[in-house]
């Protein structure tokens, strides 16, 4: 009897630490086998017929907001009036979360970024989607239509939801003079007047804006693409993020996190979104802050909503996709966000006479500079040939520099 | 007893077989798909990347230091609870114990943090001193741990010392030991038991924690590396592979613990 209570008992102790060590991984289905069929032969939905009663989203923080943040931003609430379709978003925080997300099947769609989309339609985890179906695709800019990140082979996988760059915030208070380069960020001479308070992205696709930065400092590299990074150009920009780990005081993929960081004054200096800028400048109790693009330029994004292949709202997620490219949702969401919004009619229908012109929204010049997230692949895609780090290798490094 | 048993068997030992066997996959560099050909080469990996002994190191070290920490804070409190308190105020003293079980891990940690930030309590009690809080930092993940699990440690705790007869103390006594003999020959052989119990949890409980090191830290445990290797790079066997390690560890911990006695004291 005793033995065997002991030997229950062990069991037991010894399944809770191997649960809790695996992650209490609710969503690890059938192990990332991608599920879903390919996207080429499933034909794109031919008629948008009645809403199924809800939607559920991953979304980015800041792209579906319906009052609760904020009540002057909401263009959700007359979207579920008008169509009866409710929408249930769960925010994604980096583009690997949003891809694991999808995998699970639950949801209908997401806002995939370019270092997720083609992810995505390689797995079979979304479908192409019938631009037919959606009249307010005729108004988006036509440098976003049709873009290697969202269309494969001739079709297309979603709509264009709006691009903008990852900028420089900082506190004004603390940081002096304001830096007009990413150098305060990178662990230099620059950075130790603010050491411990430095954040940075917690995500492997962090290691482009290290390329971006040597890119213009050490042109001797070659770095021309800093998502195509040879041996030599990987491991001078991990070995510039190493150098940054000393003067981090912690990183951040929750932008909450981040936003909370800022307004305590753990934080000082680092990467952020618009949209976190935002939060910390309308929070009373916040020092100052600015969020700029730096001189030696950005990495970015450029959004696309895709529907996913075991969508079980399709009406719905199509009517969501023709309202957040609407005109004046999309200035809204571009506005809220801090991007370029994706329809060319939005630009007159924004608060900010001049936000498409702040944001270059039909600047294809300027975005030529924004080095897009986009996934990393062995094949560098120039006369180098296979020789590039692919994103699995992001990965480890990231671990390795993280320590 | 054959049901319970059998059902904790399947449910229990059978999950850990599935992810002893996951970690023998490997995954397909170029379409990330698992292939399911069995081999170790994800143990080579472990053992080979310093990264991970690291972590793996740090992980355990942590652990060690927060079941330590709650060693010395808790026995204390159950020594009063269990010999010192009258009736009426050892109940209230188990509850206050139980009472931070009740509201959620989450609120806990972010207190921790909202304590520990810059403009924090922390660093107001200490700058009149002249010092400075820890920050957000490896400190601060062994601080909100030894918290998190005290609970675990003190209920053991009270439970080994209420096992043991006053008349024990008193005839110690009255062969003049003094209360400091007393504890050291007498209290403290009867109670290791008890003690090791309550380490059992506290360690296996810091071992296979991710959340607060994330929200206190960006410092890395296993629990991150699993995670990450799950839900960033998709590398499913790597991850079941270093989720082996604290099973592992915890197996060669209960054997001590067994040695120790502690079995008899849950």
């Amino acid at each position: 009897m005793k033995l065997r209570w002991w030997s229950a008992l062990a069991v037991l102790t010894l399944a809770l630490a191997a649960l809790t060590a695996a992650g209490c991984g609710d969503d690890d289905d059938d192990g990332g086998g991608g599920g879903g069929g390919g996207g080429d032969e499933s034909a794109a939905l031919k008629k948008v017929g009645k809403g199924e009663g809800e939607v559920n989203l991953i979304a980015w923080a800041g792209y579906v907001e319906d009052g609760s943040t904020d009540p002057k931003v909401d263009w959700v609430s007359d979207f579920e009036k008008q169509t009866g379709c409710q929408v249930n978003v769960k925010i994604g925080n980096t583009s690997d979360e949003m891809v694991t997300l999808m995998r699970t099947g639950k949801y209908d769609g997401v806002s995939a970024s370019g270092d997720a989309t083609l992810r995505l339609i390689a797995g079979g985890d979304v479908d192409p989607v019938n631009t037919d179906l959606i009249p307010n695709y005729a108004d988006v800019f036509e440098g976003l239509k049709d873009q290697p990140h969202n269309t494969v082979d001739g079709v297309n996988y979603g709509v264009p939801h709006g691009r903008g760059a990852n900028l420089l915030m900082f506190n004004k208070d603390v940081v002096k003079p304001a830096p007009d380069s990413w150098a305060v960020v990178w662990g230099g001479d620059e950075s130790q007047p603010y050491k411990g308070k430095i954040t940075a992205y917690d995500s492997p696709i962090y290691i482009a804006d290290a390329a971006l930065y040597l890119k213009a400092t050490q042109p001797d590299l070659g770095i021309d693409n800093v998502y195509e990074l040879d041996d030599k150009q990987f491991q001078a920009a991990v070995d510039l993020l190493k150098q940054q780990r000393d003067v981090i005081g912690e990183y951040w993929s929750d932008y909450t996190k981040e936003q909370a960081a800022f307004t305590s004054g753990d934080t000082v200096a680092g990467t952020t979104w618009q949209v976190i800028a935002n939060l910390v400048q309308g929070d009373k109790k916040s020092p100052p802050v600015d969020a700029i693009l730096p001189e030696e330029g950005s990495t970015g994004w450029s959004d696309t909503w895709m529907l996913s292949s075991e969508a079980k709202h399709p009406n719905c997620m199509y009517k969501w996709m023709d309202h957040i490219i609407s005109p004046q949702a999309n200035a809204d969401v571009a506005e809220w966000f801090g991007e370029a919004p994706a329809n060319s009619k939005s630009c007159d229908l924004t608060a900010v006479k001049d936000h498409c012109k702040i944001f270059h929204a039909d600047d294809e010049e300027y975005f030529d500079q924004v080095a897009y997230w986009t996934t990393p692949t062995k094949d560098c895609g120039d006369d180098r040939g296979d020789t590039c780090k692919d994103y699995s290798e992001w990965v480890k490094a990231w671990t390795e520099i993280k320590g | 007893m054959a049901g319970p048993v059998g059902w904790l068997l399947i449910a229990y030992l059978g999950s850990l077989a599935v992810l002893f066997i996951a970690s023998l996959w490997q995954l397909d560099d170029f379409s990330g798909e698992i292939v399911q050909d069995p081999g170790l080469q994800n143990f080579k990996e472990l053992i080979e990347t310093p990264v991970y002994r690291d972590i793996v190191l740090r992980t355990v070290l942590i652990a060690a230091l927060v079941t330590i920490t709650d060693i010395v804070l808790a026995f204390p409190i159950a020594f009063y609870m269990a010999k010192v308190a009258s009736p009426r105020v050892r109940a209230l003293l188990v509850v206050a114990v139980l009472m931070p079980l009740w509201s959620s891990y989450l609120v806990k940690v972010y207190t921790w943090r909202i304590m520990l930030q810059n403009e924090g309590i922390v660093n107001w009690v200490l700058d009149p001193f002249g010092l400075q809080g820890p920050g957000f930092g490896n400190v601060a993940t062994w601080l909100v741990f030894s918290y998190l699990w005290l609970p675990f440690m003190v209920l053991p705790i009270y439970a080994g010392l209420e096992r043991i007869p006053n008349s024990m103390l008193d005839a110690s006594g009255d062969l003049g030991g003094r209360p400091w003999m007393t504890f050291r020959r007498v209290v403290m052989p009867l109670a290791l038991p008890a003690v090791v119990a309550g380490s059992i949890f506290t360690f296996s409980l810091t071992l296979g924690d991710y959340i607060a090191p994330t929200l206190v830290s960006s410092t890395q445990f296993i629990g991150n590396v699993v995670y990450s290797n799950v839900g960033i790079a998709n590398n499913l066997p790597l991850a079941a592979a270093f989720a082996t390690v604290p099973v592992a560890i915890m197996i060669v911990y209960l054997l001590i613990a067994r040695r120790l006695g502690a079995f008899e004291s849950l």
